[in-house]
């Protein structure tokens, strides 16, 4: 822990006193000198914390939860019947939405159903797609969404994305307005803004399976309980993006309303929100995002879909199958995500010229409504013929088999490169540290960042987790954590600054950094498990590849947003490129750069859990058991834990970012 | 759509007409809500879950696939949210239904006739390496001959999920075996290193289950441990270690059937049926090695078995 601390706090504690300047490196020496003191140096208490000093909040979490379940009542209707009768709304639209894409419209339940309607044929969805990609947007959007839906139809892809696709949109549009709402509320009252904070924090940090039980036990087993999850994990920027967007509003927008004479609910709906839109947006493509990358999660309670398929492919080690259902969630989330960019767009450019591609758009509609009637009435022209489907599986299977039978050993020979010279020795220092030491060094530099508030936030959540007895867990994922993060960013900074030079290298990054974050991990999770067997290393490889996604794309915003000006001001000084990179924007880009480490850091958090998948002992491990165990109060008391590590550390990074950013002078 | 809605129409008149014809003892199900079949992430279990689920179907009753998780599912049926559990193993999730049955829900219905195998498996190739095997004795002698650089010289022993429990640490302290158990977090995991190390012939020593693909693919066979006995695990001085526990192999046990307590009086003709289904080892390795060797469907297996054996599935539902 202190290792990443330390380095963010450094500089910021330069410009002070002498004292100051000694501080870390003091602390450091101190660091060093626990670690090494022999058995026994330290008390027994400090290196192991005592049984009886333990909290013991995990069983009575997990009996608050039996008598909400089983004994708690409202008065008239008890709480499980409240909670049932949520689900059983919110499956209102969940089933609609399936109903078109994917079961068709049926009544009666169970094999007993009988249908009445098909689903959408597929080609009716192809030509659906394209005539709204054009209407939305023009040519090249109808071209991706064709291409994309004929991906889907030719590789086999159909009927588990289309069920993806109706939970995630209900759940996105869900998403997305409930945390509009929610941000408006926030921005109108500051009490429910300080009440939602935390919340907000906790949702984002939290892993999902910490709370996958609790769901099934409020909304029953099935698709409504993965839904909510998925809500909860996909909402929070949302709500944050609101927030500073419906604040950002120009005041002069605010001052026509009241000139106008607006309401306050005109204020908000015809002046505020479009207003925002463009920014708003952001938000909606972040719940878009986020509800993909849960959705093999979420196929674990029963949400089926393509999260089941990557599941199911790879218990049979169908690598290849893995991939393409894994891809397929990938172009989903492109298709969606560009969707609904140029419904931004199209919003901001207002209606000029859009009658003619409405019209298509309108004649498109007539087309599949002929079409599905067809359909329904062929019902063998719905489905997409098995003879017509591709699939590159068996390649990509032989292509691993290949690669484990020819670069086996030079593979090993990294791995164990790596292992015996970074994570082991990392490992044992992290579990060598004594637990009062760190929370001491944690308070400190709250202290020095950002003053007494934050000792306190940080020095007590610190305290929680040691207190939990989840101490080894922690400082195992404290490591995996900071080695991955350390490496992402040593491969995402200097990428992110060559994407900000290079126009097509740009281009080239976005694609890839999109699928990297929308892939779900644990497809190229099993290959490398092939190459580099179970254990921490492969852990690590899944853990970069995830994270270095932000540390590429604030690396590139943040030097490509400096201001022509100063390097302009730097090439006539006559700086060389190496030092107008050095010298003018790697230090001007820093504060941006050190948002991105935060967010490296929240996404290698969050990818804790899958890592536990392949069998790291972390407190991803501890929730993931808790959750097979049936365990509530473990599994919320760990996810608890990875919660504060990450709050701590986006508290800590913030205002050291923040500090910086006050001595460039950027404000 | 018209002639959908006919289509429908007639085709249930025909099944009534065949339903007259060819079985007139059949009783009506005596509920039309669907009963729930949990379905898992083996191929074995999905094949025992649409067995029962289609044979229940003959009888007329509605049937509904459910996907869960196969130790969260007992939360789902103790509040009958999920009904029919077909495969519950003695080995790995007999506790959590002994503490779901204790606090009311949910009910055992019996052995299913398929017995679980769990416990330390070596492919064939390993025995040239360490000779001696299976018997338990030869990896005293060669735990080098299973090390990799991170555990050597020590032995590897790739154990299950941490969930799945198994005390291996345990056995490998009372048997004083040189290995180091390394848990997979998934099985999906663990496979995928054995078909990795099978491909290229490599050391490889790990916990598989029977009945699983696995087993069928790759050539191999079971570490022979002293065999299992109750006292082995609550007992010390039992077995070669006097002092210690888990000096034996992994119990082998049946794996049960599972049921909402609600179904036996919901639906009593098909709670008989669940509880008159057999199956063995080799019946449904041989239907899981055709979805995930062959590559077919879990339907179309399922579909075959059920047409080639019409008197066994009628058996069930005593007709």
């Amino acid at each position: 822990m202190s290792v990443a601390d330390a380095r963010p706090a450094a500089p910021a504690a330069m410009p002070k006193l002498a004292p100051g300047k000694l501080l870390w490196p003091l602390v450091a020496l101190v660091t060093v000198a626990l670690v090494m003191a022999p058995a026994g140096a330290l008390p027994a208490w400090a290196v192991k914390l005592p049984a009886a000093w333990q909290l013991g909040l995990a069983p009575q979490i997990s009996a608050f939860m039996k008598w909400l379940m089983e004994s708690a009542t409202f008065g008239l209707f008890s709480v499980r019947e409240f909670t049932r009768a949520i689900a059983w709304t919110l499956d209102l639209p969940l089933s609609a939405a399936k109903a078109v894409l994917s079961t068709g419209l049926v009544i009666g339940q169970g094999s007993d159903a009988v249908k009445l309607a098909p689903p959408i044929p597929w080609f009716a969805m192809v030509a659906l797609g394209i005539a709204a990609g054009y209407a939305v947007s023009g040519v090249r959007l109808a071209v991706l969404m064709g291409l994309g839906l004929l991906y889907l139809a030719v590789f086999g892809q159909w009927a588990g994305a289309m069920v993806t696709l109706a939970s995630v949109l209900v759940s996105s549009l869900l998403g997305a307005f409930g945390g509009l709402l929610l941000g408006l509320a926030c921005v109108r009252w500051r009490a429910v803004e300080r009440a939602v904070g935390p919340l907000l924090d906790l949702a984002q940090t939290m892993p999902v399976f910490a709370y996958l039980l609790p769901m099934l036990i409020l909304f029953g087993f099935g698709p409504v309980s993965a839904m909510v999850a998925t809500i909860i994990y996909a909402m929070p920027p949302m709500v944050r993006v609101t927030i500073l967007a419906i604040r950002a509003v120009p005041e002069d927008v605010r001052s026509l309303a009241v000139m106008t004479g607006c309401t306050r609910r005109q204020t908000t709906w015809k002046m505020l929100v479009p207003t925002a839109l463009p920014a708003l947006m952001v938000g909606v493509n972040q719940v878009i995002m986020l509800s993909l990358n849960v959705v093999i999660i979420a196929s674990m309670i029963g949400a089926g879909g393509l999260g089941f398929d990557v599941l199911t492919a790879l218990r049979r080690n169908d690598i290849g199958a893995g991939l393409e259902a894994g891809l397929a969630i990938t172009v989903l989330a492109i298709l969606l995500d560009r969707f609904a960019q140029g419904l931004a767009h199209g919003a901001e450019r207002g209606a000029a010229g859009r009658s003619g591609r409405r019209l298509a758009l309108w004649a498109a509609l007539a087309g599949v409504a002929a079409l599905w009637l067809a359909a329904a009435l062929w019902p063998s022209l719905a489905t997409y013929p098995e003879a017509w489907r591709l699939s590159t599986a068996p390649w990509w299977n032989e292509l691993v088999r290949w690669i484990n039978l020819t670069f086996y050993s030079q593979l090993e020979a990294v791995k164990v490169f790596f292992l015996l010279n970074i994570l082991v020795p990392v490992k044992r220092f992290m579990l060598a540290l004594p637990w009062p030491w760190v929370a001491a060094v944690v308070t400190l530099a709250g202290f020095r960042l950002g003053g007494l508030r934050l000792a306190a936030v940080t020095g007590l959540m610190t305290l929680f987790i040691a207190l939990s007895g989840l101490w080894p867990a922690a400082m195992v994922t404290v490591y995996l954590c900071g080695v991955g993060v350390a490496l992402a960013m040593l491969i995402g900074v200097p990428i992110g600054l060559l994407a900000a030079a290079n126009p097509t290298a740009r281009k080239i990054t976005d694609v890839a950094v999109d699928t990297l974050q929308t892939l779900p991990s644990f497809v190229y999770l099993i290959p490398f498990v092939m190459l580099f067997k179970v254990g921490d290393f492969t852990a690590l490889i899944a853990i970069v590849l995830y994270a270095v996604a932000p540390a590429i794309r604030y690396t590139a915003h943040g030097v490509s947003q400096i201001h022509p000006a100063l390097i302009e001001a730097g090439v006539m000084n006559g700086c060389t490129r190496l030092q107008s990179l050095l010298r003018i924007r790697l230090p001007l880009a820093t504060p941006e750069i050190l948002l991105g480490l935060n967010q490296t850091l929240m996404l290698a958090l969050s990818m804790l859990v899958i890592t536990a998948l392949v069998g790291t002992r972390d407190l991803g491990q501890e929730v993931y058991s808790a959750l097979a165990q049936a365990n509530v109060g473990k599994g919320l008391v760990a996810g608890l834990c990875v919660a504060f590590i990450g709050i701590i550390a986006d508290r800590l990074l913030s205002a050291a970012s923040g500090r910086l950013r006050q001595r460039l002078g950027l404000g | 759509m018209l002639r959908n809605v006919t289509r429908v129409l007639s085709a249930g008149l025909i099944a009534s007409a065949i339903g007259f014809g060819a079985a007139p003892a059949m009783a009506a199900p005596e509920s039309k809500d669907p009963i729930k079949v949990t379905l898992h992430d083996w191929t074995g279990q999905l094949i025992t879950a649409r067995l029962m689920g289609e044979t229940l179907k003959k009888a007329g009753y509605n049937v509904e696939y459910v996907q869960a998780d196969y130790l969260a599912q007992f939360a789902g049926m103790k509040t009958g949210d999920l009904h029919v559990a077909m495969e519950v193993w003695a080995t790995t999730a007999k506790e959590a239904m002994d503490a779901a049955i204790a606090e009311g829900g949910v009910e055992n219905v019996g052995e299913t006739g398929m017995q679980a195998i769990e416990d330390w498996w070596f492919p064939d190739y390993m025995k040239e390496k360490c000779p001696g095997l299976p018997d338990w004795q030869a990896l005293k002698a060669c735990a080098e001959a299973f090390s990799v650089p991170e555990t050597a010289p020590k032995g590897r022993y790739l154990g299950g999920p941490v969930t799945w429990g198994g005390y291996d640490e345990e056995r490998v302290q009372a048997l004083g075996l040189d290995f180091e158990v390394v848990h997979a977090g998934t099985d999906a995991a663990m496979f995928a290193e054995l078909q990795s190390a099978y491909e290229r012939k490599a050391p490889i020593i790990l916990w598989i289950y029977a009945p699983h693909w696995a087993p069928i693919k790759y050539k191999g066979e079971w570490v022979k441990f002293p065999p299992y006995e109750k006292a082995c695990y609550e007992d010390p001085a039992w077995g070669v270690n006097k002092e210690a526990k888990y000096d034996c192999a992994k119990p082998r046990g049946p794996i049960y059937k599972a049921a909402w307590t609600g179904v036996k009086d919901k639906w009593p003709g098909a709670y008989k049926a669940i509880k008159a289904y057999t199956f063995t080892n080799d019946e449904i390795g041989a239907l899981a090695a055709k979805v995930d060797l062959d590559g077919k469907k879990v339907e179309d297996v399922v579909d075959e078995w059920m047409a080639a054996n019409e008197s066994r599935w009628k058996g069930w539902l005593g007709q």
